[in-house]
């Protein structure tokens, strides 16, 4: 099936259409049959997919406006395959696990399924205006998902969230169009894909401002410090399961622009600007881990927390070589399913208790066993404990940026310190002591829908987390082709020399 | 004693005038018949117009490109043809909006259809000429067309509407005849070519630029006026509220297109010699009013009211492209227009299915926000299909808007404007916050007990016209590249 990336993409959509047509008391089975088959789908991808090549495949290429250069233009390598994998997962996921008692749950799932459309459509796109598309279409279901089903300042984040990503996004649609132009006055064509665009050595002034364009795109997603503040009312007013796609995927899209634009098309601002980022990722690792020590609210902790990781990605994303690049597209995925997984669990105890609060809690152990167990075991793989999968990406992040300065490496690795504070003490107010509040006493623990959706997570987070290598290798090779392809398109001698082919692994043996 | 003068048949090239004969022909057929017999069902009218409208396509399709005739004041090029057939859809699309549910009586007068088609056929002169006096006849026949069909609505806001608008109007009409007689006291020319020619003669003349340039600012002061600029649109949302909403949503493209090709020929002209006031000038309107009313329209509580800022807005935004002075740019007004002439007339059909006799959920506005809470609930189609206009209007991909503002800014980028381009993005962005408000209101408010009826007006023709339009802003995707090329080919080969 060499179109497979078109199904993946019209798949879910065609679902979504034929879903209004579904009864409401069946659609929960629609829902997950058709994010399954998805799901099976994106495996055949990864089946299908040669490990060994470091380069796009399942190439597809159609021309939509052939005068203005923008081509319906696909393909995956093994940066996207594996973000592309887990978009899928999460969804099946989230739709599995979707409560009994949600309002509206047909128009939940349909949202969803849409979503899915602009998640994989991100991931895959290699024309730049077939991936703004995507990107700025995934808005709307969120803002939907948000607003519809979310808490009491619902509206007031879901228009936050919206504003803050289009405009970022905007200044960044600028950028693609100035790329764009500059490759028509050098090819004498126009074109807005991204394999052309690799081509171009642009200048080194206008590298520079062309980075923060795109920058302001991608941090605003991501989100990096000081654009950070959406995400805490997002997380705070959204549905569960809006939390765990929010958190899972779409977050990733900002870190995915970044090694997918940013690094290859401005090798020499990307090196001349790592001080920078690399303080704003280091400010976002320390502040907000900071406040999610103080946070009350169990949602607003993991929130946080998530912020705070996704910090050391930005971080071993701008190391600049194989190591840290390859720890952070890891850290991706494993952030995904770690922080998707403990927003799931966040929103089984808020369906039993209707708080998320951490003083009403205390105990909880001793009666939902099951629950505090799945729920350790993520909260370790969050914080990084060696055998989950946390610990690989965010030490290989970690040992990448140590290359280019141990001194920033070192602040930024209070993550792991600082995340074992907030989130053992989460775990030490919730679940350990004596159970101190009656209502507590008879919650039922984990029932089979929930288990059936988390058990999985939990299955994934300790294979990869001991035997990383089936995941790790198609990443490592593509991103060594990037980081190759960086370094000889480098024009500076400072950019050389950072950006590098580690060849330790050959010497040592 | 005067020579006879000799004019052969051939020489004056009629053809060029048809699709102005067609109409005219039309409308004077819509009277005759009104004359033969009397109380007609609009029905019919309705459905004369937009075949004399069908006929009047055909012959400006099949005009010749770059023909002059009727002694050299027709001018037949690439632009005026493009344009020509965008008024010449707006108004095939405005027509049957008159076929509502409820009974508005200006449509019962067959005169209303006359009028409309004098109105177009003026509009159509006012692109198809370079001359100053023809430009000026076509906007007054239909300016003054369009001012008795905003008060034959007949409420007392489109009275009021009228009188505004007819007062700034002729005030605006006032300038333009000094801005041309400016520049016929200058050049003694009255035909923008010939102006074009003395003008570049005259250019190093002492003292020369400043009734150069006080001749494009009083034109400037006319051309602001029409297309809405900041500081001259405060007419707009107050005639866009008193008259009904297909006209608020015909007046909100139509006309603005129309004189936006006349600013093209004129300001053109002035941009093109390397005038750098001129240019700046367009630049600083255009942002000033692209700026302001999305300000303004922030704080709006009538839907309508809001369009109306919105689609002032837009024309600044389209405005913008006027100063760039390449062919990209030129086209990419047209594209723009082309784009937002579906979707903006969509939202404004929306607005009229939804119409009731008297205002019901708010003392003085027809559409304020809060009638169209819970849509969602009461007409799940209708929410969507609103939804899609709002998020087109947005610019959110791949609805149609979004293709059109990419191609403008692609343009100002090309012309080396970044900072131009990202104010423009800016302002995207805050204008995403009142068609979100809608969005909100449609989708996450619950309806409003007792008046959720929404619908009143409904109708089938209402309906399929609705319903093109949302078929085209969503699949517009597929569309682009025969529009582009076909408006790149119109818009080169006029010169631009």
């Amino acid at each position: 099936m060499e179109n497979i990336l078109s199904v993946l993409i019209f798949f879910p959509l065609v679902a979504a259409m034929l879903g209004f047509v579904v009864k409401k008391d069946s659609i929960r089975v629609y829902g997950i049959t058709v994010a399954g088959i998805e799901f099976l789908l994106t495996l055949w991808l990864w089946f299908a997919f040669d490990t060994a090549n470091g380069g796009f495949q399942f190439i597809e290429f159609v021309p939509l406006v052939s005068d203005f250069g923008i081509n319906y233009y696909l393909g995956v390598d093994g940066i996207s395959l594996f973000i592309v994998v887990m978009a899928a997962l999460m969804t099946l996921v989230g739709i599995v696990a979707l409560g009994e008692n949600i309002r509206d749950l047909k128009n939940m799932i349909i949202t969803l399924l849409f979503l899915e459309v602009a998640m994989i459509g991100v991931f895959v796109s290699l024309d730049a205006i077939v991936f703004y598309l995507f990107w700025e279409f995934s808005l709307v279901p969120m803002l939907y998902i948000i607003g519809a089903w979310g808490g009491e300042k619902r509206l007031y984040a879901a228009v936050k969230f919206f504003l803050y990503t289009f405009a970022g996004s905007l200044i960044m649609l600028v950028g693609m169009l100035y790329i764009a132009y500059v490759y028509q006055s050098v090819a004498g064509v126009w074109s807005f894909s991204l394999t052309d665009w690799y081509a171009l050595v642009l200048p080194i002034s206008v590298q520079k401002w062309l980075f923060w364009a795109f920058f302001l795109g991608f941090a605003i997603k991501v989100p990096m410090f000081p654009f950070h503040t959406w995400l805490p009312y997002a997380h705070g007013q959204a549905p569960t399961v809006g939390s765990v796609i929010l958190a899972a995927v779409l977050l990733k899209m900002g870190t995915y622009g970044f090694v997918r634009f940013s690094l290859p098309l401005f090798p020499d601002a990307s090196v001349t600007y790592i001080l920078p980022v690399a303080v704003i990722s280091i400010i976002m690792i320390i502040y907000t881990a900071m406040v999610a020590y103080a946070q009350k609210d169990m949602k607003q902790v993991i929130a946080y927390s998530s912020i705070s990781h996704m910090g050391v990605i930005m971080l071993g994303v701008f190391a600049m070589n194989p190591e840290g690049i390859t720890g952070s597209v890891f850290f991706m995925l494993s952030h995904g399913i770690v922080s998707g997984a403990l927003f799931l669990l966040v929103g089984v105890i808020y369906d039993r208790r209707h708080t998320k609060m951490m003083s009403e809690f205390g105990g909880l152990a001793s009666v939902m066993p099951k629950y505090a167990v799945i729920f350790g075991i993520m909260l370790m793989a969050s914080v990084g404990l060696p055998l989950t999968m946390g610990f690989v990406g965010e030490y290989l992040s970690l040992a990448g940026f140590f290359k280019v300065s141990p001194i920033l490496t070192l602040l930024g690795g209070f993550s792991i310190i600082l995340g074992a504070v907030y989130m053992l003490s989460l775990y030490k107010k919730s679940f350990f002591g004596p159970v101190t509040n009656e209502e507590n006493k008879k919650l039922k623990d984990l029932t089979g829908r929930e288990l059936t959706a988390l058990v999985p997570l939990v299955a994934i987070v300790i294979w990869l987390g001991i035997y990383p290598k089936p995941v790790l290798v198609p990443i490592d090779n593509s991103v060594k082709a990037l980081v190759a392809f960086m370094e000889q398109k480098a024009q500076t001698p400072e950019a050389k020399k950072i950006i590098h082919v580690s060849r330790s692994t050959k010497e040592a043996k | 004693m005067l020579q006879p003068i000799h004019v052969s048949l051939a020489s004056l090239n009629l053809i060029t005038l048809s699709p102005m004969l067609v109409i005219i022909g039309g409308a004077l057929l819509i009277l005759i018949i009104d004359l033969i017999k009397k109380d007609l069902h609009k029905s019919l009218y309705v459905m004369l117009s937009v075949l004399v409208l069908f006929v009047d396509f055909g012959a400006t399709l099949s005009l010749g490109i770059n023909e002059r005739g009727f002694f050299d004041v027709m001018l037949i090029d690439g632009v005026s043809v493009v344009s020509q057939l965008l008024i010449l859809i707006a108004s095939m699309l405005f027509i049957p909006l008159a076929l509502t549910s409820k009974r508005f009586h200006e449509f019962s007068y067959p005169e209303f259809f006359g009028l409309f088609l004098f109105m177009v056929a003026g509009f159509q002169f006012m692109v198809a000429s370079d001359n100053l006096i023809l430009i000026f006849v076509g906007l007054e026949t239909a300016s003054l067309a369009l001012y008795t069909l905003i008060a034959m609505h007949n409420t007392p806001g489109s009275h009021e509407a009228a009188i505004k608008y007819f007062t700034m109007g002729a005030m605006a009409a006032g300038f333009f005849v000094m801005g041309a007689a400016v520049l016929y006291g200058l050049t003694g020319a009255v035909e923008l070519y010939d102006i074009a020619k003395v003008f570049q003669a005259r250019m190093s003349e002492p003292g020369i630029s400043i009734p150069l340039i006080g001749g494009a600012l009083l034109l400037m002061v006319a051309i602001g006026f029409k297309v809405s600029l900041m500081p001259f649109h405060l007419w707009t949302p107050d005639v866009y509220e008193g008259s009904s909403a297909p006209m608020a949503g015909y007046m909100s493209i139509v006309p603005k297109l129309a004189m936006m090709v006349v600013a093209m020929r004129i300001l053109g002209l002035y941009v093109d010699m390397g005038v750098e006031a001129v240019r700046w000038m367009i630049i600083v309107l255009a942002v000033v009013t692209m700026t302001l009313s999305n300000m303004m329209a922030l704080v709006q509580e009538d839907v309508k009211r809001m369009l109306a800022y919105s689609s002032i807005s837009h024309a600044g935004f389209v405005m913008a492209a006027l100063a760039l002075d390449t062919t990209k740019a030129y086209t990419s007004i047209f594209l723009y227009y082309g784009l937002f002439l579906f979707t903006n007339l969509g939202a404004f059909t929306m607005l009229w299915i939804s119409r009731r006799k008297h205002p019901s959920h708010h003392d003085r506005y027809h559409h304020p926000y809060v009638k169209f809470s819970g849509l969602i609930h009461t007409a799940p189609m209708g929410a969507v299909i609103m939804a899609i206009f709002m998020l087109s209007l947005t610019g959110v991909p791949p609805f149609s808007l979004f293709w059109g503002k990419l191609y403008v800014i692609s343009a100002t980028v090309d012309a080396g404007y970044i900072w131009l381009a990202v104010v423009m993005g800016l302002n995207s962005a805050i204008a995403a916050y009142y068609y979100l408000k809608l969005i909100v209101y449609m989708f996450l408010k619950p309806p409003v007990q007792g008046v959720e009826l929404i619908g009143a007006n409904k109708s089938k023709p209402l309906v399929v016209i609705v319903g093109i339009a949302a078929l085209f802003t969503t699949l517009s995707v597929f569309i682009i590249q025969p529009l582009l090329s076909y408006l790149t080919y119109m818009v080169s080969v006029s010169g631009y």
